[in-house]
C-alpha cells in the first residue's frame, strides 16, 4: 500500500463574527480585543424599563450629555480585555511585590528618617480613601455608561484603584505602626488639609452624568494628583530619605503613565465627534480643573512648602497642554 | 531585484507585527499559509518598534518577535528601534 502525503490548505469560510466583520471587513481575522469588545452590550429586546428609573431604558445613551454616533469609537489603545488586562497587571504586580520585599528584606523602612516617614504617612496614607472613591466612580461609569468599549476599561480602572488603595495601605503598614491607618482615616475625615479634596470626591459620588464623572475623576483629578504626588512629592521624599517610598509607589507611577493613554484616547475621540461635545467636555474639564487645583493646594503646601505654588503651576501647565492636545479649550 | 522575506506563526501577537509591517512596507506581499504567514518585500523590509507598539497598545521589545519567528532571508540589521532585512552588505 502506498500513502501519499500532501498539504491541503483549508481556507476558512469566515475569519470572525459577522458583527465584527461589518466593522473591519470580512477578509481578515479580528483581534481578541475587538471580538471581546465590539457590540457586546445588548441593545434590543428590552420589553420593560427598569422600575428604579422609568425615564431610561436599561442601557440608555441619554444618561450623558455627550452624543456619539457610534459609542464603540471610544476604543482602548491598550486593547485590554480580561486576558490582556490581567496579564499586564500581573506583570506590574510582580514588580511591585518584589519592590516591597526588597524594602522589607533590607530593612529600608527602619532606616528611613523619622521626619520623612512622618511626611510620607501624612501625605500618602489618606489617599487610600481617595483611591476607593476612584473605584466607586469608575464602577458607576461601568454600570451606567453606554457601550462595552468604554464600560469595560472603566471596570479595569476601578479595580486598579482598589489595588492601589491596597498598595498604599501596605506602604502604611511597612512604614508606620499598627495605628497608622486609623490616624490616616481621622486625617481624611477631619484634617484641614484633606477636606476640600474629600468634598471634591464626595461630590462626584452623587453625579448623574457618567461622562462628566469620567472627566472629573479620570481626566482632571487623576491628571493633577498623580503627577503632584507620585512625581513631585515623591521627589521630596526621595531627597529626605532615599528611594524606599518611591520603590513602594512604583506601581502608581507606572499605572498613571499607562492609564493616561486610554483616558486621552477617549477624550480625543469624543471631542472630535462634534462641536457640542467639544464645548461640553471643555466646560466640564475647565470647571473641575479649577476646583481640583484649589483642593490640591493644601496638600502641595504641606508637602512642598515654599515651592508648592511653582510646582502646582508646572503641574497645571502640563495638564493644560495635555488638554489642548486633546482638542479641549480650557 | 530580489526579495527579502520573513515568516511568522499566526497568532494574536504576530498579527499586530504583521499589521505594522504592512503599514511600514507598502510593497509587501502577504502569503497566508495554514498557521504561518510569510511576507515578501523587494529589496528591504523594516519592522519599526513604534508601529508595533501602536498596533499592540503596549510597550514592545523588538526581540520579542523572535518568539513568533519561523524564518527570515536577507542580511539582518537590528537596533532597539528597527529590525531591517535587506540584501545590502
Amino acid at each position: 500500500m502506498q500513502i501519499d502525503l500532501r498539504t491541503v490548505s483549508i481556507k476558512p469560510l469566515r475569519y470572525t463574527f459577522d458583527h465584527i466583520a461589518k466593522r473591519i471587513g470580512a477578509d481578515k481575522p479580528a483581534s481578541r480585543y475587538l471580538e471581546g469588545t465590539m457590540d457586546i452590550q445588548a441593545v434590543t429586546n428590552f420589553h420593560y424599563r427598569p422600575l428604579w428609573d422609568p425615564k431610561h431604558t436599561i442601557f440608555d445613551t441619554s444618561r450623558t450629555a455627550i452624543k456619539m454616533k457610534d459609542w464603540y469609537a471610544l476604543k482602548d489603545p491598550r486593547q485590554f480585555y480580561y486576558g490582556t488586562y490581567t496579564m499586564a497587571r500581573a506583570r506590574m504586580q510582580e514588580a511591585a511585590d518584589s519592590n516591597f520585599d526588597f524594602v522589607e528584606d533590607r530593612g529600608l523602612a527602619d532606616k528611613f528618617p523619622a521626619a520623612a516617614a512622618k511626611l510620607a504617612l501624612e501625605v500618602l496614607l489618606p489617599l487610600r480613601h481617595l483611591e476607593w472613591g476612584g473605584n466607586m466612580n469608575n464602577m458607576y461609569i461601568c454600570a451606567y455608561g453606554y457601550g462595552t468599549a468604554i464600560t469595560q476599561p472603566c471596570n479595569y480602572q476601578a479595580m486598579d484603584h482598589l489595588g492601589m488603595a491596597q498598595y498604599i495601605t501596605r506602604l502604611g503598614l511597612v512604614l508606620g505602626k499598627d495605628d497608622s491607618l486609623q490616624i490616616a482615616k481621622s486625617a481624611w475625615l477631619d484634617g484641614a488639609m484633606w477636606q476640600e479634596l474629600r468634598h471634591y470626591i464626595e461630590d462626584t459620588f452623587v453625579m448623574k452624568d457618567w461622562f462628566e464623572l469620567f472627566v472629573a475623576n479620570n481626566l482632571v483629578l487623576d491628571g493633577l494628583l498623580y503627577p503632584l504626588v507620585y512625581q513631585h512629592i515623591d521627589k521630596v521624599l526621595d531627597d529626605l530619605g532615599g528611594p524606599a517610598v518611591s520603590l513602594m509607589t512604583q506601581f502608581q507611577s507606572e499605572w498613571f503613565v499607562e492609564s493616561v493613554k486610554w483616558v486621552d484616547a477617549c477624550i480625543k475621540v469624543s471631542v472630535a465627534e462634534s462641536d457640542e461635545n467639544k464645548a461640553q467636555l471643555s466646560a466640564w474639564a475647565k470647571a473641575w480643573r479649577d476646583r481640583a487645583i484649589k483642593t490640591l493646594l493644601p496638600l502641595a503646601k504641606h508637602a512642598l512648602g515654599t515651592d508648592a505654588e511653582s510646582i502646582m503651576e508646572s503641574v497645571v501647565g502640563e495638564f493644560n497642554s495635555r488638554a489642548a492636545k486633546l482638542g479641549l479649550v480650557l | 531585484m530580489s526579495n527579502v522575506f520573513i515568516a511568522f506563526q499566526t497568532n494574536e501577537e504576530s498579527r499586530c507585527i504583521i499589521d505594522a509591517i504592512i503599514q511600514d512596507n507598502p510593497n509587501a506581499t502577504i502569503n497566508e499559509q495554514p498557521a504561518m504567514i510569510k511576507i515578501d518585500v523587494p529589496d528591504s523590509l523594516t519592522i519599526k518598534r513604534s508601529t508595533v507598539e501602536e498596533k499592540m497598545g503596549r510597550a514592545f521589545d523588538l526581540q520579542e518577535l523572535q518568539i513568533h519567528l519561523i524564518t527570515i532571508s536577507g542580511h539582518l540589521d537590528e537596533s532597539d528601534e528597527e529590525f531591517t532585512l535587506s540584501w545590502k552588505q
